[in-house]
């Protein structure tokens, strides 16, 4: 088969990136976990494993490299490793605001006093959700599950409205809170970037499938069909 | 110059027209003693035999380092008395049936040519003409394949799928490859040698690499600029 070669390293390129997504899936993961028990020693760990993240991203990039500068991809191929390179930046600062919050665990400690807002894991939930649905839709070259991944970032932007509305009502009620507070508000953000960011990779699988940049519009259906 | 060719590797040389590229490439099985003006120094070790020692027969040499050329150049002759001419002509006593099926099978040609390995091998097109030039290459079992500019008359659907039959066959052989296509060297070899021409001395070598590395980020500003199309 002609160019099977390049396909084959297309291929593992795709399987590297799907490895670093679940890197950061479980930073993400443990980051909140971390968070939620006060567990300073898996808060630790997230920080420390962030470098491993960073290494496979730029690790993914020079490969990227030496395809386009050895195999001259074209089209579909060179919004591939386009897409591929993008993706990889994207995953690798979803790991950073995972590596955030470990550093804000840290910083609040075992002091348990002031409880979690309950947005904070849903939307905890709802980010590792997008995520793995956005790296299932660049293995599937699947742009309507790009397109639920998209529109998905909806829901925690009204999770973090909420949360960040309840946080300033608690702290205007009771000053004694206003710090670990400000430290949930920096969470809720960061969960906030990591959805954007898994929009930002659904983005980019719907240029990779369609070579077109933005949210995909079906063709409009004919009637009774 | 000083230049290893690893082993099962596809090592290519770039350079400029006239730089000396295929004259080098001439030089690995003694194909510039047919020049009569040819002069040689230094050496050509092959697993450390010098090809130029006094006690060396440039016609053995051939038969372990073979040669594809730039227009296919097949034989007169049916397509499988052409795979057949190197082992006949070597007094090979097997079964010949089993070497042309396997030669041509290794240059992936036999599907398309296997019913009619009697008909004329100028009946093919160019792409299978110069596949069949390998698989005549490949059926004196060479250990070297060297190939000089071998997709310069394909169209580029042929060219890919002599650099995939490349990759393939560089699993069992060495290839050395001479190109003026600096895209295909960048995609088929795994090692690259950029030689240049100067006022004052012709066919010395610039650099010699990983071609990834070559391509990506060349050590000499000579290599840059020719890779970049800046050069001259």
């Amino acid at each position: 088969m002609v160019r099977a070669d390049f396909d084959r390293s297309l291929e593992e390129l795709q399987g590297d990136l799907v490895g670093l997504g679940e890197m950061v899936e479980k930073a993400i993961l443990k980051s909140m976990d971390a968070f939620e028990r006060r567990d300073l020693t898996g808060a630790y760990e997230v920080i420390t494993e962030d470098d491993q993240i960073n290494e496979k991203r730029f690790e993914l990039e020079e490969k990227c490299i030496d395809l386009i500068a050895t195999q001259q991809p074209l089209a579909v191929d060179l919004r591939t490793l386009l897409a591929v390179l993008h993706i990889a930046v994207e995953l690798e600062r979803m790991g950073d605001y995972a590596e955030g919050i470990g550093k804000i665990c840290m910083i609040i400690g075992d002091d348990e006093s002031v409880p979690t807002p309950l947005q904070l894991p849903r939307m905890a939930e709802k980010g590792v959700a997008m995520l793995r649905g956005s790296l299932k839709s660049l293995v599937e070259r699947d742009k309507d599950l790009a397109n639920d991944v998209w529109d998905s970032d909806d829901e925690v932007d009204s999770l973090y409205d909420e949360v960040c509305h309840q946080i300033f009502l608690d702290m205007g009620e009771n000053p004694k809170v206003i710090e670990a507070s400000t430290h949930f508000l920096w969470v809720a953000h960061d969960l906030e970037r990591i959805a954007d960011r898994a929009t930002n990779i659904a983005e980019r699988v719907i240029f990779m499938v369609t070579g077109k940049v933005g949210r995909y519009t079906p063709p409009n259906k004919v009637d009774g069909v | 110059m000083d230049l290893d060719v690893a082993r099962h590797r596809i090592t290519s040389i770039i350079g400029p027209s006239g730089c000396g590229k295929s004259t080098l490439l001439r030089c690995f099985n003694r194909m510039n003693d047919l020049i009569p003006s040819a002069r040689v120094e230094g050496q050509v070790l092959f697993d450390g035999l010098d090809l130029y020692g006094h006690d060396v027969d440039p016609t053995e040499i051939r038969y372990e380092i073979g040669m594809v050329f730039q227009r296919p150049n097949p034989f007169p002759k049916s397509i499988y008395d052409n795979v057949a001419f190197g082992p006949r002509i070597n007094g090979f006593q097997g079964d010949i049936d089993e070497i042309v099926e396997k030669s041509l099978v290794r240059a992936a040609l036999w599907d398309e040519v296997k019913d009619r390995l009697k008909s004329s091998a100028l009946s093919l097109s160019g792409g299978q003409q110069q596949r069949l030039c390998i698989a005549r290459a490949l059926a004196v079992e060479p250990r070297v394949i060297l190939m000089d500019e071998p997709c310069s008359a394909l169209d580029p659907i042929a060219t890919l799928a002599i650099e995939e039959l490349m990759r393939e066959l560089s699993e069992d052989y060495s290839i050395i490859i001479v190109t003026h296509n600096m895209q295909q060297a960048a995609r088929v070899s795994h090692y690259t040698a950029f030689l240049m021409v100067e006022e004052t001395r012709v066919g010395f070598l610039v650099e010699f690499g990983e071609s990834r590395q070559l391509f990506t980020n060349p050590e000499d500003e000579r290599t840059e600029a020719y890779i970049t199309g800046r050069f001259g």
